[in-house]
């Protein structure tokens, strides 16, 4: 239990996939300009998240890795498709998010309306795909996987409502006029990286 | 049609991909901390840029417009594998280095953002420019901030030492920050600062 928390605390604070990796930036740059649209947002990504991440684990685990294939048959356990990884994340991601997309549509019209285009647009964010990939490279199993992806959609969609948050009152400064718009919030994000960073010491 | 040096170093810094339309922020930032990375992402990102233009727009009467982004995903996917084999291949240390941010090129804005944009709806030529183009226009920023990062970060430039640092003698006390994640943040921002005090038209009304 103790080690999934500390998953879990250690990918919404210390290594934030939006403030220390980078990641999702061209939607975190694009959507914190409300805090609505921001929440909804963040919302999409902690749902997508947490379910791509355990299904590339369990592609991962059944099908790619070197010696995979070996319950199919035993002639196939020498086989190795890890070259395949990013065709099939990425596949597997834009159908989940499809029908994620359709399953809201039927059965929460309501929340659908609510994301709107947001849902599409989370295809190609790079955290999801991003998520996935630090999966295969710490060699997470499907429950650690699970907790990993949760926590990375929290930890991001903490830091874009707090983004909206800074830039809603933003509007009230008066900012030099070079750094209008994009480049006020660039060096916002890079001041609130400074701050996440406070938490980086943090062992559990 | 435009002409193709406008399409060339028209993404430079009159429309430049990171800097204006905000494109492929994402998965670059991460590797500017030496040089030597973030030449080899570059190199990388024109590649595939390129390629998917030109592939994209090769195909672009052919693909059904409800399906189009899977289609898309699938070529840049394809394309960055190749890119990554190779990788993997000739310059392996960099590539362990750059881990995860070699597959994140299939979700850079810019890739899906020109095919989008330029390659649906233009010739296999001009897409491949348009590609060069902006793959240079990100390239620059890239080099950019990977060169302060590395020189006051580290006191080296592509690994070779320029200010000696105290902890080796010299006098140069390096720093810290340059060398964390939100040193880039803040470099793009003034970047983005001094492109439009010498360019005002790109400024945002707010």
């Amino acid at each position: 239990m103790e080690h999934y928390l500390s998953i879990l605390a250690k990918t919404i604070f210390v290594e934030n996939m939006a403030l220390a990796f980078f990641l999702g930036m061209c939607s975190f740059l694009a959507v914190s300009k409300k805090i609505e649209t921001a929440i909804g947002l963040g919302g999409a990504v902690i749902f997508v998240l947490a379910v791509t991440t355990p299904i590339n684990n369990v592609i991962y685990n059944a099908l790619l890795k070197e010696g995979a294939l070996a319950w199919i048959s035993p002639e196939l356990a020498d086989v190795n498709l890890e070259f395949l990884t990013f065709l099939t994340f990425i596949g597997s991601i834009a159908a989940t998010v499809q029908v994620v997309e359709m399953a809201l549509d039927k059965f929460s019209p309501a929340l659908y309306n609510a994301l709107g285009v947001f849902l599409p647009l989370i295809a190609v964010n790079c955290a999801i795909l991003g998520a996935s990939l630090f999966m295969v490279e710490r060699d997470y199993d499907l429950a650690e996987s699970t907790v990993f992806g949760i926590g990375n959609g929290i930890g991001w969609a903490l830091a874009v409502v707090a983004m909206a948050a800074v830039r809603e009152k933003m509007r009230y400064s008066n900012v030099p006029e070079g750094l209008r718009g994009l480049g006020i919030a660039f060096i916002l994000t890079g001041l609130m990286a400074i701050g996440f960073m406070a938490f980086s010491g943090i062992q559990l | 049609m435009a002409k193709p040096s406008k399409i060339v170093l028209d993404p430079l810094f009159n429309d430049n991909p990171i800097a204006l339309q905000v494109l492929g922020v994402c998965s670059a930032l991460a590797v500017t901390t030496k040089m030597e990375t973030a030449v080899v992402m570059s190199i990388a990102v024109i590649a595939v840029l390129m390629a998917s233009n030109a592939a994209i727009s090769a195909l672009r009467n052919r693909i059904p417009p409800s399906i189009r982004i899977i289609v898309q995903l699938t070529v840049i996917a394809s394309l960055v594998i190749i890119v990554d084999q190779v990788l993997k291949a000739y310059v392996y240390e960099v590539s362990k280095q750059m881990s995860v941010f070699v597959g994140l090129i299939i979700t850079n804005c810019i890739v899906m953002g020109r095919a989008e944009a330029f390659a649906m709806q233009n010739g296999v030529k001009d897409s491949i420019l348009d590609g060069l183009g902006n793959g240079l226009g990100y390239s620059l920023i890239l080099l950019v901030v990977g060169a302060f990062r590395e020189v006051f970060g580290s006191g080296s430039f592509f690994g070779i030492q320029v200010l000696k640092p105290v902890t080796e003698g010299g006098f140069y006390q390096t720093n810290g920050l340059m060398v964390l994640a939100p040193s880039a943040f803040i470099l793009i921002g003034i970047f983005i600062w001094v492109l439009r005090t010498f360019k005002p038209d790109q400024v945002e009304a707010e």
